[in-house]
């Protein structure tokens, strides 16, 4: 047989045992030909464009899902930065492009539609000053709009004003989504360096930079890469480090042949593979564990920020080579409430948000899914966007931050927010202030990027 | 031709081979190469088909080989052979 049985079975046992999935097929969708003079007919074109060029999305998921046997979870939509559609309008006018966006959504049948964002590291256009006036709303009138806002860049520097407001947002949209945990926090990110192809929720958009269309397409495969090196259990770091870079390899050529599939089925170009290691609640595909079968007692030991960086290097050399195209994100995912592992380290008390910040700095994201209690100053949580974002300027990648204050919630609680957004322990937060250092306002200048040390 | 490999994992017991390959006949689907190994009483066949000429289409077959698996307790999964192309040779 050209393809020896050993090798058959094992592409079954990935995808029958170990969780091999692909996490997402997105397509993205430029809408700047939905512009008009006037609100209401820009969201109607939006509508239909999304409906138009969106239709065959699922429908052309599923037949690859049958033909290559191997499932493929969420099929999403992201769009041009609405701030980029708007102009001058009032935020309750933005909301309406939210409800055109959620309604194309459903009407396609996609679980999350990404691009409810506004970029704004180097300040605000009027639009972007209404779009994330309206982001509270809007993620509290729909269900499957994703926000992002990007509000620092290597380049630019970091705008604290920006950082500043995005604080009270967080803090207004858990309070309207009270009932839920605060779970419309869950569809808002806070960027540094936001990629313009990333196709995982909720950060997703389309770029400026971007074709008409594309589908992105971000793989899975946490499990896989745990069970790889069970087999190396005690072997030193260089023969870890091949065994993850090869298994990378091979969980991202299912994404490339996915990704080329719904490319060539849909007519529409492909754009990039996304090589993060994205865990899901479910046990058995969780970032978390791979880090402890690496031989720590419990994630957050010390260590941790050093597995970490041995994964996220390791799996981008795979899956480099793997893919024609790589981009979007790219690393591995610690997303708190989503990953097995992680909730079970931050309830033994071995996880904190401080281990955390240091492990955002060698792999991509940053504070992803992160439950504080629902009392945590605007302020407070303004600074820990702040600490994560100069993370992601300084070194020149991408830092996001996704916090929920969890209205009523203290210490030790667990909030559900259901499937695969999973349930998150709420996190003890430094109790001292930083308020008067988040009025100052104004923007950080860009750093340096000379004399590295 | 589209070629497919049929991967089927179960409990040994008799008649496994003859269901999956009268299954197969009765759609007209060729088998190009088949391998079969028994260990620790786990029965793995794998096979190579050619869909190219088969009277049903990929769902009606799935679902044909699910119910054939149910009954036997056996797993079967029909998946494109580029699948196994992309992932083992470059």
């Amino acid at each position: 047989m050209f393809i020896s049985p050993d090798e058959i079975t094992q592409t079954v046992r990935m995808i029958q045992e170990e969780h091999l999935d692909i996490r997402t097929v997105t397509l993205g969708i430029n809408l700047l030909d939905c512009v008009t003079e006037d609100i209401k007919r820009t969201s109607e074109k939006i509508y239909d464009k999304i409906c138009r060029t969106g239709s065959r999305l699922v429908p052309v998921c599923r037949s690859i899902e049958k033909e290559m046997g191997i499932p493929i979870i969420n099929k999403r939509i992201a769009v041009t930065p609405v701030s980029l559609l708007v102009g001058n309008v009032c935020p309750e006018d933005c909301v309406m492009i939210a409800r055109s966006l959620e309604k194309a959504a459903e009407e396609i049948g996609v679980n999350f539609i990404g691009g409810y964002t506004a970029l704004v590291h180097k300040g605000y256009t009027n639009g972007d000053k209404s779009l994330v006036k309206s982001i509270p709303q809007a993620l509290n009138e729909t269900e499957r709009v994703c926000s992002s806002v990007n509000v620092a860049t290597t380049k630019a520097g970091i705008n604290m004003d920006a950082i500043r407001d995005m604080g009270h947002l967080i803090k207004k949209a858990a309070e309207l989504s009270k009932e839920t945990g605060g779970s419309a926090c869950a569809r808002l990110v806070v960027f540094a360096n936001a990629p313009e192809d990333n196709p995982f929720m909720a950060g997703a958009f389309h770029g400026i930079g971007e074709p008409e269309c594309v589908i992105n397409v971000g793989v899975s495969g946490p499990g896989v890469v745990k069970s790889a090196i069970e087999k190396v259990r005690d072997k030193d770091f260089t023969v870890l480090a091949e065994t993850i870079k090869k298994t990378a390899f091979k969980i991202t050529r299912m994404g490339q042949l996915i990704a080329q599939e719904a490319s060539r089925n849909m007519g529409v170009p492909f754009g990039i593979v996304d090589l993060s290691l994205a865990p899901t609640p479910a046990i058995g595909d969780s970032v978390a564990r791979i880090l402890e079968e690496m031989g720590l007692e419990c994630c957050g030991a010390h260590g941790t920020t050093a597995a970490l960086a041995v994964l996220n290097d390791a799996v981008k050399k795979g899956g480099t080579m793997a893919s024609s195209h790589v981009g979007g994100l790219s690393g591995a995912f610690i997303p708190v409430s989503e990953d097995e592992g992680m909730i079970n380290a931050v309830g033994m008390g071995a996880l904190s948000l401080e281990k955390l910040e240091a492990m955002t700095c060698v792999c991509s994201v940053g504070l992803d899914m992160i439950v504080v209690p629902g009392d945590t100053p605007a302020s407070t949580i303004s600074a820990i966007i702040a600490d994560e974002v100069a993370i992601g300027v300084v070194n020149n990648k991408t830092t996001a931050v996704r916090i929920i204050p969890a209205p009523g919630k203290k210490v030790g609680d667990v909030v559900d927010f259901g499937g695969l957004l999973g349930r998150g322990p709420v996190m003890k937060v430094n109790p001292f202030g930083s308020e008067k250092f988040i009025e100052r306002g104004g923007r950080i200048p860009a750093p340096i990027h000379s004399l590295r040390n | 031709m589209t070629k497919a490999v049929l991967t089927v994992i179960g409990i040994d017991r008799v008649g496994i081979t003859a269901r999956i390959s009268t299954c197969l006949a009765e759609a007209n689907i060729n088998i190009l190469d088949i391998s079969q190994t028994i260990m620790q009483n786990i029965f793995t066949m794998v096979m190579l088909v050619d869909l190219s000429k088969s009277t049903k289409n990929i769902d009606e077959i799935t679902e044909e080989l699910n119910n054939i698996g149910e009954e036997l307790g056996l797993n079967t999964q029909l998946q494109h052979v580029d699948v196994f192309n992309s992932m083992h040779r470059i």
